[in-house]
């Protein structure tokens, strides 16, 4: 009883590319497309980041004097934007899901192949044209969430790119979106039922549910607010009209399920590596289930806290603060159980185990600023403050980025067949977790203090904590270089993994490292208990 | 296993300790200036207590799990074949909710002594027309208390700059001077693009919108000059788009105003 496969997909084999030039080529194969996602959007990191140091000089004295102001507004835009769309999007839905979600459904491939390729080939000319377009006329310079009448009233080119790229953006990560729900309900292995699926399965049902259900919304409003640009329509353009509050009502209406988008899948993956090198049952399976559908649930009625100073009734405030707290009910209810999780192993203290528990820090701390902020009276001094910069970097990158780089850690064996440099690593994680907290945990202090975000410009009186955070952003840059030295090296001569180095019971890992193209030699392993630590498997190494 | 107990406890207290003593002693936020302020700080105290004690807990969690469970160099083997427990999992289901529903009321308890629970839509002296609607932000008075005794500026904000209308004494100027201890009624109003208005001290914030006026009022409680900063992004100067603003004794107050004052000019 195998899985039955795309038939085109089996003919065309020969005539695909091997060796390293398939992952520059239209690959069918989930697992190549899983590690173009993967590179392509640690490529756009890279710029991203550059544009995030870019920013930390810049703030580094109180004048603007590193870059004109209107290039500062246009490297902010883009930071934030290739940041979420380019690099935490499409690497935590896109490549891991990729690679990972046949293996745990027990398929060979995603259910649409072809749709899958698509999906993943809007991104490099997408990112290409956002990075291009400020060689044009200048990049978008109204910020990632291009509020109007600024995004109407910038230099237009700029914006119609940025508007185009985000729609491309937003399109490839439908495709994907469809693609797993597909894979995830139809495409399992006889035998396995839904409830025996690894937690990141239904971490990514949630999270397409999100993306199919939400990103059309924003797909809307940008083209409506391109006719606002280039038509000269009213839509949002108070001036003809229009109503500027609308906007942002539509605008995060997708952007704030997009958190849950940038979020959820890295709670999957954690799932999915604190058990291993645990080596403990996933605490509370159930549970943790129920959670993510009710972060999905709840993640869809919140939208209006980012707008607590927008011109709200009263009535509305009220209900998105209690909708908004209560969040952190179905959210503290995973953290208590990965802690649950920890707790009784025999953790191995590797580089994926560091940087999960960074994870659940850096979350934990973010998520209780997400409480206060959630607050209306609260919100209302620290909206649009370096508070909420230093809130939402602990989010996406205490949190999301963390686990990318714990998930990279804990699979490269799977995917190149070689072990990272477990020194290197540890070194990685000190550097990334120092440099982090010093740049990020200062910043709510100069929120609460009166420093608003998105200056190029600030009062004298902040520049001393503002060049301790330029010092961890700097620590953050400095970061990335064991690690790239690690993947190298490693990749070159590390020592070979085999098929299951961490001795995980998941089925990827019951498979030759590097998979095969049709993911395993014979049948599909049946696991009906991934997390089944302490029982079948104690013997152990 | 008492022994346990014990140790649990103590660290509890410990963590309870540590929170109150931070939450008490460090502050991380700026002057008081505004009958707001007091009420918002409060409630930064609390919630900065909260935050703390689950904070310093979970971290406590996490790296002692990280030291009393970790893999010895001897050890082989799993852990043991824990998958839940729901009696723990209902706890930490029903804990959480009810400080998060106990935070919520609180804060809707704070919002309301702000004046944010307040309809402001109607009968202010400054509105042109009825069908105008008129979003608030915090409010700190009645609409009648508006009418009576009320300061009432005109703000318009533009692309960099904040212009004040003393609309009773027929003059606009680009610094905003209020008397101390008096109630300020504002309404707001952008000329371009989203800007808004924030003083730190006064713990307030309200967004300016094109074509929807906002309305915004305080009670100012200390002399001094402070900081009014825009806080969206409205373009390439919206760093430097700050004004002040002037708390001063009343009778310093109508000195200034009465030398700034204008005839009404009848066309």
């Amino acid at each position: 009883m195998t899985i039955s496969i795309d038939p085109q997909k089996t003919n065309n084999e020969s005539l695909q590319p091997k060796g390293w030039l398939r992952y520059f080529s239209f690959s069918l194969d989930h697992k190549v497309i899983g590690i173009q996602y993967l590179v392509c959007g640690f490529l756009f990191y890279l710029i991203g980041g550059t544009l995030a140091s870019a920013i930390r000089i810049e703030l580094a004295s109180p004048m603007s004097d590193f870059m004109p102001r209107d290039v500062y507004n246009q490297v902010l835009t883009l930071h934030g934007t290739i940041m979420i769309f380019l690099w935490i999007v499409p690497v935590v839905n896109g490549a891991f899901g990729n690679y990972l979600i046949p293996f745990y459904v027990g398929a060979r491939d995603m259910a649409f192949p072809r749709l899958n390729a698509v999906a993943f080939w809007l991104i490099p000319p997408s990112g290409l044209m956002l990075v291009a377009s400020y060689f044009v006329e200048g990049a978008a310079q109204a910020g990632w969430t291009a509020y109007p009448p600024l995004s109407i009233t910038t230099p237009q080119s700029g914006q119609i790119i940025w508007i185009l790229s985000v729609l491309l953006l937003g399109g490839s990560s439908i495709f994907g979106g469809i693609n797993f729900i597909a894979t995830i309900i139809k495409l399992r292995r006889p035998g396995l039922k839904l409830m025996q699926l690894p937690m990141y399965c239904w971490a990514m049902l949630g999270t397409s549910l999100l993306v199919v259900l939400s990103t059309p919304v924003l797909a809307g409003t940008l083209i409506l607010l391109s006719f606002d640009i280039i038509a000269n329509t009213g839509f949002f353009n108070p001036v003809l009209g229009g109503n500027v509050v609308v906007y942002q009502h539509l605008f995060w209406f997708y952007s704030h399920p997009a958190v849950y988008i940038m979020v959820l899948p890295a709670f999957g993956l954690v799932s999915e590596i604190l058990p291993v090198h645990a080596r403990k049952p996933l605490f509370g399976y159930t549970t943790m289930v129920f959670s993510i559908m009710g972060i999905v649930v709840l993640g869809l009625v919140v939208w209006a806290h980012h707008m607590f100073t927008s011109g709200t009734p009263p009535w509305m405030r009220l209900f998105f603060t209690i909708a908004t707290a209560f969040i952190a009910v179905p959210t503290g209810i995973k953290f208590f159980n990965w802690v649950a999780t920890l707790w009784g192993g025999k953790i191995s203290i590797n580089s994926a185990m560091l940087f999960s528990c960074g994870f659940i820090i850096n979350f934990v701390f973010g998520g209780i600023t997400g409480v206060a902020l959630a607050q209306v009276p609260f919100d209302i001094h620290v909206h649009d403050t370096y508070f909420v910069v230093a809130h939402f970097h602990y989010i996406v990158y205490g949190g999301t980025v963390f686990i990318i780089f714990s998930s990279i850690y804990h699979w490269f064996p799977k995917v190149t067949g070689k072990m990272l440099s477990e020194k290197l690593g540890i070194l990685h994680f000190i550097i990334t977790f120092i440099g982090f907290n010093l740049c990020f945990a200062p910043q709510h202090w100069l929120g609460l203090n009166g420093m608003p975000r998105r200056v190029a410009e600030y009062d004298p009186q902040f520049q001393f904590v503002n060049q301790i955070s330029s010092l961890g952003a700097l620590l953050m840059a400095i970061s990335t270089i064991p690690f790239l030295i690690n993947v190298f090296l490693s990749l070159r001569d590390g020592i070979v993994a085999g098929d299951n180095p961490w001795n995980a019971l998941t089925p990827e890992w019951l498979t030759s490292s590097p998979p095969p193209v049709e993911n395993w030699e014979g049948e599909a392993p049946l696991v009906e208990e991934p997390y089944g630590y302490g029982k079948q498997f104690s013997e152990g190494k | 296993m008492l022994n346990k107990n014990i140790y649990l406890i103590l660290i509890i207290s410990l963590v309870f300790a540590i929170s109150f003593w931070i939450g008490f002693n460090v502050n991380l936020l700026p002057a008081e200036a505004s009958i707001n302020a007091p009420i918002y700080d409060e409630l930064f105290k609390i919630l900065f207590i909260i935050g703390l004690i689950i904070f310093i807990g979970m971290t406590i969690a996490v790296i002692y799990s990280l030291f009393k469970f970790r893999k010895r160099n001897d050890q082989i083997g799993d852990g043991i074949a824990l998958e839940g427990n729901l009696s723990l999992e209902i706890v930490w289901t029903i804990i959480p909710s009810i400080i998060v529903l106990l935070i919520g009321l609180y804060s809707y308890n704070i919002y309301d002594r702000m004046g944010g629970m307040k309809e402001l839509n109607h009968n202010h002296e400054m509105m042109s027309s009825n069908s105008e609607k008129i979003w608030a932000g915090i409010s700190q008075t009645s609409d009648n208390e508006i009418a009576i005794n009320n300061l009432s500026i005109e703000v318009s904000a533009m692309q960099f700059a904040f212009l004040f209308n003393y609309p009773k004494g027929n003059f606009i100027s680009g610094e905003l001077h209020v008397p101390v201890d008096q109630k300020v009624s504002m309404k707001m109003e952008s000329k371009d693009v989203i800007h808004a208005f924030w003083v730190p001290e006064f713990r307030i914030k309200q967004d300016i919108i094109p074509g929807q006026p906002t309305i915004l009022n305080f009670t100012p409680t200390k002399v001094g000059k402070y900081p009014i900063i825009c806080a969206e992004l409205c373009g390439p100067y919206h760093g430097g788009m700050r004004a002040s603003i002037i708390v001063e004794e009343e009778s310093d107050y109508n000195e200034w105003f009465n030398k700034n004052k204008k005839p009404e000019v009848n066309l």
